[in-house]
């Protein structure tokens, strides 16, 4: 009986240490780097690469030069330090001439505004890129304030100027504090409230930006408040939609009619304002900032329109949804940037003088809606069919279940796709060189390489473009993917 | 018989009774996909109170006739009333129909992005403009009854079908409708979990909702329905009171269709 096939274990088995090949950095190692002959082989070439990489460039950047006035001055440094023949990065150009990369020709009495303009557009942000979690909001509008004071105070050094015996400087922080101080009392006591300023927004950057007479932004304003008002007269008899397009049609009117008389009678009256800044001065990452986040700010309310105006069921929509996205998208974007630098004047009323920076943010924000909207309709098609259903059984209308059922999944899955697209916007702005706007990578740099000093300077600059670039693009990214943890619901 | 899910409890029959007021008037309806003529000749009068089961092999036009009933579906002829109201293509009908009519799915249909909470009140705060603290007791109340409230602050993807089940049925409760669709409600299911959804519909049943279940849940049909329509090919075939619809069914069809679902 010994050879039956019965058989039941008395003692169990205790769990061994795996062998030394199978534990720690080895393991990984003989597992990623050396697996077979043919990764063997890639591991050391790319060993090889990277070593020649940093061979090559490690020099250049450990022989940086800060301090010089001229290029041929950051060469004999360089020479004189590290012998005849070392290279070395002359990051000099970027401390001379940073402003020219961070405003532009804007004056520089009056860089306490882009400054300022810069700082205020986050406190708006926070409690849109942070809603619901109070917290944070009030944190980075605390964080902003303080880093955005720092900023006004180095900027006032850096350019110290005086009017009628008062340091300019110090009343710019002044001010800059008083203002930023109460935003973060009002982040902090009623966090909510706080999205009041990020409506107004807008006006305020815009008129820190370009200043001129108060009434200029408020008129634009007032449109607002004439849609709102055509709006609530007319949706009694005309419904909804109709009465959204009179309010539409009726502030249209108003912006480019009627505003320019009424502002200008009340400038004549009261003539309250600050000190115009041109289009043609603006430059370097104040101009990719004003195109890119305006331009990422209005595209995504109209890809969201776009894309349900491609799926809607009325056929005239859908045809001006579909056309307008198939246009945009199959024309380069440098071919809407020349449009709108020469053919849009033609189809506005005569006498109507759009801004250049205005006409190229319309056709960007254009461009970026079509590939937006497509990115939402994907969007849409993967939700379950069921979802609209349920709206609909629990009798939800159209523009309810859009908004609180179908909108938030459906951009919730759309994340990265929207995100990259905002990448690739903000990188574009680059692109308005063409047209003759000084964008930090083409228009500065040449303005910057055309002065004697710097003639022939190649790799600092856009190195130093490149990464600020970075710096913005990778906070995007990042952000995106702490929406997505933050909004994931499955799986808890 | 042997129905692995056969209805053991007492039913409560009390509140069980039919009115003579007509909930839902469906005459001569058909409707179309295309080429396809999958509902022919549609008559069928529910009154309040009734408890109906519709049965019949897929494809037979089932879960479209009940989709037609709160215009999920369009129906190309005939009419269809419910609660007085006629469905047309006018959108303030549909919108007070589909306020009136509750409707189940297969799958749930939760809202995956709300709490269990949220996906409660979202229709009395938006279409019946009830303020939420209002909404909220409400949805407690009916969440206690699908015996969930635990959940509440849950999102839906945490819970077991089952219970994503009975929160789709509280969730249509809380619009306090007057007539219940159910679409399959158990087919998605898990066996243990199906028992669970029946007692809740059951329970439904006992507080006399009006309530038209396409299911085939043999033993839920007799147990709690009042009337058996059979459907096959776009028609209905044969309704009967459970009882003799099952021990005498009529026609052909129906006796291979019993044949095959209670054969095993």
């Amino acid at each position: 009986m010994q050879n039956s096939a019965t058989f039941v274990r008395k003692e169990m088995l205790q769990a061994q240490e795996p062998p030394t090949s199978e534990r720690g950095a080895i393991k990984w190692v003989r597992e990623n780097l050396f697996s077979s002959a043919l990764n063997s082989v890639l591991t050391i070439v790319g060993l090889v690469a990277a070593f020649l990489v940093i061979k090559a460039a490690l020099p250049w950047l450990l022989h940086s030069v800060w301090n010089a006035n001229s290029l041929g001055e950051c060469r004999d440094i360089i020479a004189a330090r590290y012998g005849e023949g070392a290279t070395g990065a002359c990051w000099a150009v970027v401390r001379e001439r940073w402003h020219q990369y961070l405003f532009g020709f804007y004056p520089q009495e009056l860089f306490w505004r882009p400054t300022m303009a810069f700082g205020l557009m986050f406190v708006a942000l926070a409690p849109v890129l942070y809603y619901g979690n109070q917290r944070v909001n009030t944190i980075m509008t605390g964080v902003v304030s303080i880093l955005t004071i720092l900023a006004l105070i180095g900027i006032s050094l850096a350019f110290p100027q005086t009017i009628g015996g008062v340091e300019a400087g110090a009343l710019a922080v002044l001010v800059a504090a008083l203002v930023l101080g109460g935003l973060t009392a009002v982040a902090w006591l009623a966090p909510k409230r706080l999205l009041y300023f990020t409506l107004l927004y807008p006006a305020v950057g815009f008129y820190l930006l370009w200043g001129g007479s108060i009434w200029g932004p408020i008129g634009t304003l007032a449109g607002f408040a004439v849609l709102v008002v055509v709006y609530n007269l007319t949706k009694g008899q005309l419904g909804v939609v109709v009465g959204t397009g009179a309010g539409v049609v009726a502030a249209a009117v108003w912006w480019l009619a009627i505003q320019s008389h009424v502002t200008g009678a009340l400038h004549s009256v009261l003539p309250l304002g600050t000190a115009h800044v041109d289009s043609d001065e603006f430059g370097g990452f104040l101009l990719a900032f004003v195109i890119g986040v305006t331009a990422i700010a209005a595209s995504l309310p109209m890809g969201i329109l776009l894309a349900l105006g491609r799926r809607s069921d009325m056929p005239l929509i859908k045809a001006l949804s579909v056309g307008f996205i198939e246009f945009i998208r199959g024309v380069p974007l440098i071919t809407m940037l020349f449009t709108a630098s020469l053919l849009l004047q033609y189809f506005l009323p005569p006498r109507s003088n759009f801004d250049l920076i205005l006409r190229v943010i319309i056709l960007v924000t254009f461009f970026s809606a079509a590939y937006i909207a497509e990115v939402i309709r994907g969007g849409l098609a993967a939700l379950p069919r069921g979802q609209y259903e349920a709206a609909d059984a629990l009798g939800l209308d159209y523009w309810q279940a859009q908004r609180l059922i179908v909108m938030p999944q459906a951009l919730k899955i759309s994340i990265p796709g929207i995100v990259s697209s905002f990448i690739g916007l903000f990188k574009d702005t680059t692109l308005v060189a063409l047209v003759g706007l000084h964008d930090p990578l083409q228009g500065v740099t040449k303005v910057v390489r055309a002065a004697i000093e710097w003639k022939g300077i190649y790799w600092e600059p856009y190195i130093f473009v490149g990464l600020i670039f970075f710096a913005c693009c990778f906070s995007m990214s990042r952000y995106s993917m702490y929406l997505e943890r933050k909004l994931k619901r499955d799986h808890r | 018989m042997s129905d692995p899910h056969a209805i053991t409890r007492e039913i409560d029959r009390s509140h069980m009774q039919v009115s003579d007021e007509v909930a839902i008037q469906i005459t001569n309806m058909n409707k179309w996909y295309g080429q396809f003529h999958v509902l022919r000749d549609i008559n069928m009068t529910v009154n309040r109170g009734e408890r109906i089961v519709i049965c019949g092999p897929s494809g037979s036009g089932k879960s479209t006739l009940i989709r037609c009933i709160n215009r999920l579906e369009e129906h190309q002829a005939g009419q269809i009333v419910v609660d007085g109201t006629e469905l047309t293509s006018d959108l303030k009908n549909i919108d007070k129909v589909r306020s009136e009519v509750g409707m189940v799915f297969q799958h749930f249909n939760l809202f995956p992005h709300l709490t269990i909470l949220e996906n409660c009140t979202l229709a009395p705060i938006w279409v019946r403009k009830i303020p939420r603290k209002e909404a909220e007791e409400t949805a407690m109340h009916y969440l206690s009854k699908v015996k969930i409230p635990e959940q509440a602050h849950k999102y839906p993807g945490q819970l077991s079908g089952g219970q994503q089940q009975r929160v789709a049925i509280a969730r249509s409760l809380c619009m306090r409708p007057r007539i219940m669709l159910f679409d399959e409600p158990t087919s998605a299911l898990d066996p243990e979990m199906i028992k669970e959804v029946l007692d809740t519909m059951i329970e439904l049943a006992e507080e006399g909702m009006t309530m038209l279940c396409v299911t085939h849940e043999m033993g839920f049909a007799q147990a709690v329905a009042n009337r058996v329509i059979f459907m096959d090919q776009g028609q209905v075939v044969e309704q009967n009171e459970p009882k003799e619809f099952f021990n005498n069914p009529q026609s052909d069809r129906t006796k291979l269709f019993l044949s095959q679902i209670l054969g095993h």
